[in-house]
């Protein structure tokens, strides 16, 4: 059998040549990014010249293991996981070749980190209800309104951004969508406090901010197609991880169990257990839905999964707290801070029963989730819709 | 290094179980079910001649040395998830999985190949509400012959032959018809219980019954969670088949939120009962990690099966109440499948110890 440029043997010779040429341990961090990213080993589904090498996205994994086993760098997915997960596919898709070219090395590699400016104070669930405007003035858009939840705003040099362009069609039909420079006048960013005492989110105020036409994604109006890229992309990134047992949140609770027989009562035994369950079964149906992905047979259990996953955090952080007893009653500190990640693990008992809180609500609510189940998957009539041919600005808000 | 847990279906399990289900759909309705419910003859012996002696089934789990298929749990879970979509009244978990199971323990090579062919029936004589590990009843031994009344027996009054667990710690085969097995009335009159009472009946030892008992029920508690998943399953399409189409306030009622949502949640529900079931089937199929996936598996489809069926009966409005509508057949099932094998509280329990998840 010869060897192909892109199927695993090939990949791995490739790898070794990047680290032959590029030693981890001599090479500057960001060097090695850019050069990984330069030899297509970045995605290895994405394009040539576009950080991949258009191989299928299943053989990531022996890139990813060859650079593992050799210490090289890794790109912090975690810490640039708007930009990896939303914010390139949707370039990759709509945006112009000028575009791919100028945004996904810096995306990659963390040099740029991204945002994402989607919902505002009177358009959540109902997204496409957004009321941002944007004019056009010649070959620039002039936008004016307000977003909010805006993760990394204070942190990111460029935002994906829809706002609504015809006020005189209906709600989805007016929708354009942007990039917009973090850095223009006019962009305000104001820390968003949580009931965790933390800020990770943002409120973000557009003001006059003016956007060349050139970093428009997609065609005029057509915005709302554009963005279900972005969400179906985030939904996908959302509880797609390979978990051990006890992999979970259920792991701090069930070894807190073991290390402190004091704490135990009969009631908490029989909730521990009904929960331990849960997640073994919620971590098995996501090996099942990555198996099924691996054989070319995506399920549709994907749509659950954060729904499943959501329910569980909820339940399993707050009976860790009635575990702790006294010490639940604790808190580890409510100084207002501004972390770059939502660090579960690493947290106290109070902070994962708070956190867990906007699990049903970020990237989509639970109950918005079970209507997409609901419709899409069981194939369920809608609910009858009075905003569908009614022009945007005749809406009642 | 132990074997990657497959959690998919193989092309030859989706080949069985297309075979399955197309005799079940031609020779197994459910007004059919209903009727042979109420009659004398509440097994439906032609259905289990046509799945054994003409498909081959009942010998899945049986090496081919046997006379059985030498396949796996694996498939067998895929016949009954197909037996559990069509609640057939067949005696195929308690004779081509339990029984079989218990005498694959004994290395009973002559009654395995008759089991094998499907020609005779064979029941392990424990209660059907017995978890794995849980004691129960035994008879007495007396020079050859065994004595004792034993209740809850599942399928007893379509065996031929009966495996039966007495005081001396040995397992014994006792020809059905040399015992008086009296029908009880049963919640799920597709899986109808029986008293068996031995007078002395003539018995053969054929090993130790601990562990035979002991590895029947374990691999009845593993592969009932893939007949569970069957009927949910079942109950979920047809409740959303039936909403579709069931119109109130001029509307479908599937079109109803408050109905979408448990709708939904119920489908999130299988879908994970369905990798459960697999991962248990697997690790029957592969001898690794088995108690935890049988106790996990087990833990969780009762309560889903019997939500999905409650569900169904509910959704289906004034129908959903009716002896003519097959739903009930379902949640009878269901209910007896909650108890069959352990409770769910009693797999937790047996997790706790394996998980090292000690009571207070």
């Amino acid at each position: 059998m010869t060897e192909s440029r892109t199927d695993a043997a090939g990949l791995r010779r490739r790898t070794r040549e990047l680290l032959a040429a590029h030693p981890p341990a001599t090479t500057d961090r960001l060097d090695f990014l850019r050069a990984r990213f330069d030899a297509g080993l970045a995605w290895v589904h994405y394009p040539e010249g576009l950080g991949g090498l258009g191989a299928p996205r299943s053989l990531q994994a022996v890139v990813d293991a060859e650079l593992a086993v050799a210490g090289a760098p890794d790109n912090d997915p975690r810490r640039i996981g708007i930009g990896l997960g939303m914010a390139a596919p949707t370039i990759l898709q709509y945006g112009t070749e000028e575009q791919k070219r100028r945004f996904l090395r810096p995306l990659w590699t963390g040099e740029e980190v991204w945002c994402q400016l989607f919902s505002e104070p009177g358009a959540g669930s109902d997204l496409a209800a957004l009321g941002t405007r944007a004019v056009r003035e010649g070959e620039e858009w002039v936008v004016n309104g307000q977003k909010v939840w805006t993760s990394s705003a204070h942190l990111a040099r460029w935002a994906i951004l829809i706002a609504r362009t015809d006020p005189d069609v209906p709600k989805h039909r007016g929708i354009t969508y942007f990039v917009c420079d973090m850095t223009d006048p006019g962009v305000e960013v104001r820390p968003l406090r949580q009931i965790t005492g933390e800020a990770e989110f943002n409120e973000v105020f557009l003001t006059g901010v003016r956007i060349p036409d050139t970093r428009r994604l997609g065609e005029v109006g057509d915005g709302w197609r554009v963005a279900q890229t972005t969400l179906n992309n985030e939904r996908v990134a959302i509880g797609g991880a390979r978990l051990p047992r006890e992999g979970g949140m259920i792991g701090p609770v069930a070894e807190t169990w073991r290390a402190r027989p004091e704490l135990r009562t009969h009631d908490l035994h029989q909730r521990l257990l009904t929960l331990w369950v849960e997640a073994e079964v919620a971590r098995l149906t996501g090996e099942r839905l990555r198996q099924q992905l691996v054989a070319g047979q995506p399920g549709p259990e994907g749509a659950g999964m954060k729904l499943a996953f959501a329910r569980l955090n909820q339940e399993i952080s707050g009976l860790e707290v009635e575990l702790l007893g006294a010490e639940g009653l604790l808190y580890g500190d409510w100084t207002m801070r501004r972390p770059e990640l939502v660090d579960f693990t690493g947290r106290d008992a109070g902070y994962r029963y708070l956190r867990a809180k906007g699990n049903s609500i970020e990237g989509g609510t639970s109950e918005i989730l079970l209507n997409i189940v609901a419709e899409r998957v069981l194939g369920l009539p809608a609910e009858p819709r009075t905003d569908k041919d009614v022009a945007w600005k005749d809406l009642a808000r | 290094m132990s074997t990657p847990t497959d959690l998919l279906y193989s092309e030859e399990e989706e080949a069985v179980r297309a075979a399955v289900r197309d005799l079940l759909t031609d020779h197994c309705d459910a007004a059919g079910v209903i009727k042979r419910g109420e009659s004398d003859a509440p097994h439906d012996l032609s259905l289990w001649k046509s799945l054994t002696e003409g498909m081959g089934l009942a010998g899945l789990l049986i090496p081919e040395e046997y006379g059985g298929q030498g396949a796996g749990h694996r498939e067998a879970a895929v016949v009954l998830e197909e037996l559990g979509r069509a609640v057939a009244p067949v005696p195929y978990l308690t004779s081509a999985v339990v029984a079989t199971e218990a005498l694959l323990a004994c290395d009973a090579a002559d009654l395995l190949a008759e089991l094998a062919g499907g020609r005779r029936i064979g029941v392990l004589a424990v209660g059907l509400h017995t978890a794995p590990g849980a004691g129960h009843t035994t008879a007495r031994i007396d020079d050859g012959a065994l004595r004792g009344e034993l209740t809850g027996i599942a399928d007893a009054v379509a065996a031929d032959v009966l495996l039966v667990p007495a005081d001396d710690g040995g397992l014994y085969a006792v020809e059905a018809g040399a015992a008086t097995v009296t029908p009880q009335v049963s919640l799920d009159l597709t899986r109808p219980l029986a008293t068996v009472v031995l007078d002395g009946a003539p018995a053969r030892r054929l090993g130790d019954a601990a562990p035979a008992v002991r590895r029947a029920l374990r691999a009845g508690a593993g592969l009932l969670v893939s007949e569970q998943l069957g009927l949910a399953d079942w109950t979920l399409t047809e409740t959303v088949r039936y909403l579709k189409e069931r119109k109130q306030f001029n509307r479908p009622v599937g079109g109803f939120q408050a109905l979408k949502h448990r709708l939904a949640h119920l489908w999130l529900e299988v879908a994970h009962l369905r990798a459960a079931a697999r991962n248990a089937a697997d690790a029957l199929a592969k001898g690794q990690d088995t108690d935890v996936a049988v106790a996990v598996a087990q833990a969780y489809a009762a309560p889903v099966a019997v939500h999905a069926a409650e569900e169904a009966l509910q959704l289906h409005g004034g129908i959903g109440m009716t002896w003519e509508h097959p739903v009930h057949l379902y949640l009878k099932r269901a209910k007896a499948d909650s108890i069959a094998y352990g409770t769910a509280g009693a797999h937790r329990e047996a997790l706790a110890a394996l998980v090292d998840l000690q009571a207070p």
